[in-house]
């Protein structure tokens, strides 16, 4: 290991405290979800605040535990926008295709 | 941030400097990684969601208690897991070998009880309620396929990153890896964690028996 990428690698990050509030904050959305799933609702209403849910989960391991809030912009202009976007083209080309076949299957 | 002057900080990061994301390639080729996992996984998940929502006899196998509360707990315990990784990445950031090293061996303890809690509640289904992969008494056996395929990916993956742990862990104590090394590790793990915070709400949670 050199000590140039050492010297790189090594970010500051979060203070234990702030660390600890995000954890408690994972901890108490997901007895949110947990409380939701109590409550019965419609399978696609209950899938849609589960994702939004999931990703505002998700945000928070990356930015804190994941260190990203705290490297470059650059990483994230390049990581993120790329990945959402081929998420998108899952969504996008994926479900209506699916529920197009699923209208023409013989009843 | 603290800055080192380098040829990366020297030169323009858009010019090609050598390191332009101010990172060691480690670190970079993980994100990378990561990445493509995530597509894999989204994949997996978005299928999920098309055969989940479009199938009414879709079957509801997980009671609150004890499934969801089970569940529930393990949920908690990889989100413990990815607490204890933080401190060890701080405490190597600080060059405190020995306390990275413990926290490293915590969140090992915290993956082997994840994949211990997750292979009884797999053990429970497959011998007490007959889910197999290819079917299960209450409905379609789509759901076999996608529980057990999506659960058992996810599971791999705790137990390579146990594994790589371990590995680290030794390389880190005996002074071969570095604090980088230490970090592109929490990397993985709290990556495996976030793919959870979806598996758990979407495979469980949508799943709920009343």
């Amino acid at each position: 290991m050199d000590t140039h990428a050492h010297a790189e690698g090594s970010h500051a990050g979060a203070s234990v405290g702030t660390n600890l509030a995000v954890w408690v904050g994972l901890v108490a959305i997901t007895g949110l979800e947990v409380f939701l799933a109590y409550m019965e609702l419609q399978p696609t209403v209950m899938l849609t605040v589960l994702v939004v849910l999931s990703v505002v989960k998700a945000g928070m391991i990356m930015s804190y535990f994941m260190h990203l809030k705290y490297e470059k912009f650059s990483l994230v202009l390049w990581l993120v926008p790329a990945m959402i976007f081929c998420i998108c083209m899952m969504f996008i080309f994926f479900f209506p295709e699916a529920f197009r076949l699923l209208q023409m299957r013989p009843h | 941030m603290h800055e080192v002057k380098t040829e990366s900080t020297l030169s323009s990061a858009w010019s090609g400097g050598g390191s332009p994301f101010a990172m060691g390639s480690k670190k970079l080729g993980m994100w990378l990684f990561i990445v493509s996992d995530t597509l894999t996984f989204s994949a997996l998940l978005v299928t999920y969601s098309y055969s989940r929502l479009t199938n009414p006899d879709w079957p509801r196998p997980f009671p609150i208690h004890p499934a969801i509360i089970f569940s529930t707990t393990m949920t908690v315990v990889l989100l413990a897991s990815s607490l204890t990784m933080v401190m060890a990445v701080m405490a190597a950031q600080r060059n405190d070998r020995k306390k990275a090293v413990l926290w490293i061996l915590a969140t090992m303890v915290g993956g082997l009880l994840f994949t211990g809690l997750h292979l009884t509640e797999w053990f429970n289904m497959i011998t007490k309620e007959h889910f197999t992969i290819t079917g299960n008494p209450d409905g379609t056996p789509l759901f076999g396929a996608v529980f057990f395929g999506i659960t058992g990916l996810h599971m791999t993956h705790v137990m390579i990153g146990v594994i790589y742990l371990g590995i680290v862990a030794v390389g880190y104590g005996r002074g071969k890896f570095s604090a980088e090394d230490v970090e592109v590790n929490g990397l993985y793990w709290h990556f495996v964690d976030l793919v959870w915070m979806f598996v758990f709400p979407l495979i469980y949670l949508m799943s709920v028996k009343y």
